[in-house]
């Protein structure tokens, strides 16, 4: 099995509210990422796709391909948008990096033709991040 | 496609420490055999960087794992604060007796992070310098 991964920026904003709580719990749960006009990252994700080198090509799944997805799939969703308002996947859900490390999964899985997804990364920060793997399957 | 989606939320912490390796049951030349610049009975010092990964499930009203203040102020009160600016030797009772090699350190913060009560600990990364990197993730690695 050989992994690769694929790397890709965007930036974003987001805050972190829950209708369903007080002000006062917004404020002690979420803290600064509570300021209601937002605030935002730049992101780096980390896709990485195991699978069996192609015999012909000598590729797992071809990085155009990917590159391809990736752009339309989270870049133009994601890229320059405020994610709590424009990517209607997170609609009802906190834009934390756990829930939008599963989301980009959700996006990507169906779309790899070749090889399968093995590991999403998201960073929020370079001293944050969620990963995001089928259970069992972690380990490259 | 077996099983479900596991997250993971990974943090990175940074604390600065002396240390010197040398196992008093060996030999002086043996030490330094060893060792070798390690050895120096002064010490040296490193910026080491933590990186914690614990797993969970994500709370559907907070969209967390756990919650990072807690995860922070966690790791600050069991690692960053009794290592940051430390002489891991003197200063560290764990290691007195126990040579404070990086894949001792691993296992030692592995220890004291293992009991946080929010989120289960999957692992604990450690970088001595930006060259080498230690992974610990209890007996079952």
């Amino acid at each position: 099995m050989v992994y690769l991964t694929r790397k890709l920026e965007f930036s974003a904003s987001h805050l972190y509210h829950n209708p369903a709580f007080s002000a006062e719990e917004n404020k002690r749960i979420f803290g600064k990422c509570n300021n209601p006009h937002g605030h935002g990252h730049n992101y780096t994700l980390e896709v990485t796709v195991a699978g069996e080198p192609d015999p012909v090509t000598g590729m797992v799944l071809d990085l155009k391909e990917l590159k391809e997805i990736l752009e339309q799939e989270i870049t133009q969703r994601m890229d320059h948008r405020f994610l709590n308002y424009e990517v209607a996947e997170l609609n009802g859900q906190i834009p934390t990096c756990e829930n939008i490390a599963r989301v980009i999964w959700n996006l990507l899985e169906p779309k790899i033709s070749k090889g399968r997804l093995h590991k999403v990364r998201l960073y929020e920060t370079p001293d944050l991040y969620a990963d995001c793997y089928r259970n069992g399957a972690q380990g490259a | 496609m077996s099983g479900g989606l596991k997250i993971e939320l990974g943090r990175r912490y940074r604390f600065s420490a002396s240390h010197r390796l040398h196992n008093s049951k060996l030999s002086e030349e043996e030490n330094c055999r060893i060792y070798g610049k390690c050895n120096n009975p002064y010490g040296h010092g490193h910026n080491y960087m933590v990186e914690v990964s614990v797993s969970g499930t994500v709370d559907p009203a907070t969209g967390m794992i756990a919650n990072l203040a807690d995860l922070d102020s966690f790791v600050e009160r069991e690692v960053i604060e009794p290592f940051d600016h430390k002489s891991l030797n003197e200063d560290v009772a764990a290691f007195r007796g126990n040579v404070p090699t990086t894949e001792n350190i691993c296992k030692e913060i592995f220890a004291r992070l293992k009991h946080f009560p929010k989120a289960k600990l999957e692992r604990v990364r450690v970088e001595e310098t930006g060259n080498n990197t230690f992974e610990y993730a209890g007996e079952e690695l």
